[in-house]
């Protein structure tokens, strides 16, 4: 009888949970399979996709510095990113936790506000703001004479920055805020009466505590830009491409779907490989003190 | 002239007020409790000493100069956290020298008076352990140790036991109180266990409702409590309803079947008040019947039903026999062992 009920103790888990598993197993699993095996295929102009197995692509992507280059812009945006979050999105966190109630609630709404919007509009918004000469921004330093040319923000990486960095934010602010949440509250009036002054408490105490909280951040918002598709699309456009909207380019555009595949998978496997190394050796770094 | 010295204290927030005409006297080098029910104002207290609130009324002095005017990281209390709150991305050692370190004492001073604070507390060789690898004593050492290194004025400690498990706690308030003769560092204490402010302190604060009850020496608390409240608080105690009989000559303190002489400057309904190991078993005194009787090793414990309501005994375990469940008792007590008030309502 107990082999019984152990048998199905064993069943029952595997059974509940078989249809997000296969769901998992079919609209992900198979198609980034296929996508990896697509890498490998040969493409013509004339000919199509031919299923044989050739590193044509890959030699491709290796040897031609324009890839390189691409790969670069996406990281460096992707990097830049995540600074400018982490140095807008902690101290947002920061003061955010010290709000009391109502404040609190009002001004957390407005940091996910954000998410709250398709990324599509987001962007476009900025491109209102500071679109060529018809930008409301540009336009309005200009009539008051403050610049002689618009802005560049289109087509540049900076705008592409500042945008993915908008967009970004509420993740990094709610992760440090997570680490906030984790403090002792009476861990900076422990400080002040050992007579530490306000910045001193926030550098030797608050920093070190909620850095993993940070670096969590850094991560998700790091890797959420380096695949990001919208934003670079309308601020970048044609002119100025990242991996994703390279991989959007030759399956839609060039119709090359063995290069693009190449392009996506190098951006997975890069991804994971950053994400999971950086993850490890944070945890490394903070597990003799955040047991 | 008083050490430290609050003077009808008050904070209110909103409209409630929380600390309510607060005034004491600290002598240099006394241990003092605060004891009370949690939401007695106690902790609000000691956060106006240590410098995390403002007073909303009153002054508090150390050594003669106004202290809410001093920053509270200028002050140079030494406070232990309830939580602790130590420093868990530093070692031990570090935690301790942090204050050092604010005061810009040189690295080799630093070295030995945290290594000798450690030892203080009997953390020597724990000085490169985080705090989440210490039990919950061995954090509540740390605590003290970064709190006394910089040889504070005043050790401000709020529920510093209140974490620790019943042996533990026991063992760390002897060792507290060994520290704190020691070094003689005036010590303030919040706590809401009536056995901790006994055995810790010289003089304890009770306070209910953001008012102090009573101020006195342990025993002065237990013994002659100023107020239902107290000697509810301190201890067990029986409260009978009594009257004061004008009638008979000397006037007599009449309580059911029991009387004494009573005492001068009373009249009308009172409340008489005795510790239960005060009463005994007599031939005349409070008809009572005896309701449960439990044993406890070194005494007896009986729940009466008297004239006057329930009431309870303890009885010292000498090998007398003891009167058994049911069984009718007179309830007997020398007339200096109870004390009477006024009843109020009456």
């Amino acid at each position: 009888m107990s082999m019984a009920a152990e048998e199905r103790s064993v069943r029952v888990p595997w059974a509940l949970t078989a249809p997000a598993l296969m769901l998992f197993v079919g609209v992900l699993l198979i198609p980034l399979a296929m996508t990896v095996m697509l890498s490998f295929h040969d493409w013509g102009q004339y000919k199509g996709i031919e299923p044989v197995f050739i590193l044509k692509n890959w030699k491709e992507i290796a040897t031609d510095p324009y890839y390189a280059e691409m790969f670069w812009r996406t990281f460096r945006i992707a990097i830049l990113t995540t600074l400018l979050t982490a140095l807008l999105g902690a101290p947002e966190a920061y003061i955010l936790n010290r709000m009391s109630g109502r404040w609190k609630s009002f001004f957390l709404l407005v940091i996910l506000g954000p998410l709250l919007i398709s990324v599509v509009a987001r962007t476009l918004g900025w491109a209102l703001l500071f679109g060529g000469n018809n930008g409301l921004v540009n336009k309005l330093l200009m009539t008051l004479g403050a610049i002689r040319s618009p802005i560049p923000f289109m087509f540049t990486e900076t705008g592409m920055v500042v945008a993915l960095a908008h967009v970004m934010m509420p993740f990094m602010v709610l992760s440090v805020w997570a680490a906030l949440q984790r403090l002792d509250p009476q861990i900076e009036n422990a400080a002040m009466s050992l007579g530490a002054r306000p910045l001193t408490i926030i550098r030797r105490i608050i920093m070190p505590q909620i850095m993993p909280g940070v670096l969590s951040g850094a991560i998700i918002v790091f890797s959420l830009s380096a695949s990001a598709f919208a934003t670079p699309a309308i601020i970048g456009g044609r002119r100025l491409k990242v991996a994703a909207t390279l991989a959007y380019d030759e399956f839609l555009n060039t119709l090359n779907w063995p290069l693009g595949a190449a392009v996506a998978t190098l951006l997975l496997v890069a991804l994971v490989l950053i994400v999971v190394g950086s993850n490890a050796s944070i945890e490394r770094r903070y597990a003799e003190v955040f047991r | 002239m008083a050490y430290l010295e609050l003077d009808r204290v008050s904070k209110q927030f909103g409209t409630t007020t929380v600390v309510d005409d607060f005034s004491l006297a600290v002598g240099k080098g006394e241990f003092i409790s605060f004891l009370g029910p949690s939401g007695c104002g106690k902790t609000t207290t000691l956060q106006m000493i240590a410098g995390f609130l403002d007073p909303t009324g009153g002054m508090i002095r150390l050594e003669g100069k106004d202290l809410t005017a001093v920053h509270p990281a200028k002050r140079g209390l030494g406070i232990v956290f309830q939580s602790y709150a130590l420093f868990p991305h530093m070692t031990a050692a570090e935690n301790v020298a942090f204050g050092l370190e604010m005061r810009n004492v040189s690295r080799n001073e630093r070295a030995e008076r945290v290594r000798a604070a450690l030892a203080m507390v009997g953390l020597a060789g724990y000085e490169d352990r985080h705090p989440r690898r210490m039990s919950g004593g061995q954090q509540q050492r740390v605590a003290l140790a970064r709190a006394l290194v910089i040889k504070p004025s005043v050790l401000l400690l709020d529920e510093p036991l209140s974490n620790l498990d019943a042996k533990l706690r026991e063992e760390m308030q002897i060792e507290l109180r060994q520290i704190q003769r020691t070094i003689g560092t005036t010590t303030i204490l919040v706590t809401h266990d009536q056995n901790e402010a006994m055995s810790l302190s010289d003089r304890i604060v009770v306070m209910s409702q953001g008012k102090i009850e009573q101020i006195g020496t342990p025993q002065e608390t237990y013994e002659k409590p100023a107020s239902t409240f107290v000697s509810q608080f301190l201890g067990k105690t029986n409260d009978f309803a009594g009257t004061i009989d004008r009638t008979a000559a000397p006037v007599r303190i009449v309580a059911g079947s029991w009387s004494a002489l009573a005492p001068a400057g009373l009249n009308g309904a009172v409340t008489v008040s005795i510790r239960p190991e005060r009463i005994g078993f007599g031939d005349a005194g409070l008809n009572a019947r005896i309701v449960t009787r439990i044993f406890q090793g070194n005494h007896w414990l009986f729940q009466c039903d008297s004239e006057c309501g329930p009431a309870i005994v303890i009885r010292q375990n000498d090998g007398t026999a003891q009167p058994a469940e049911g069984e009718a008792v007179r309830l007997t007590w020398r007339p200096e062992d109870m004390s009477v008030r006024a009843r109020a309502g009456a």
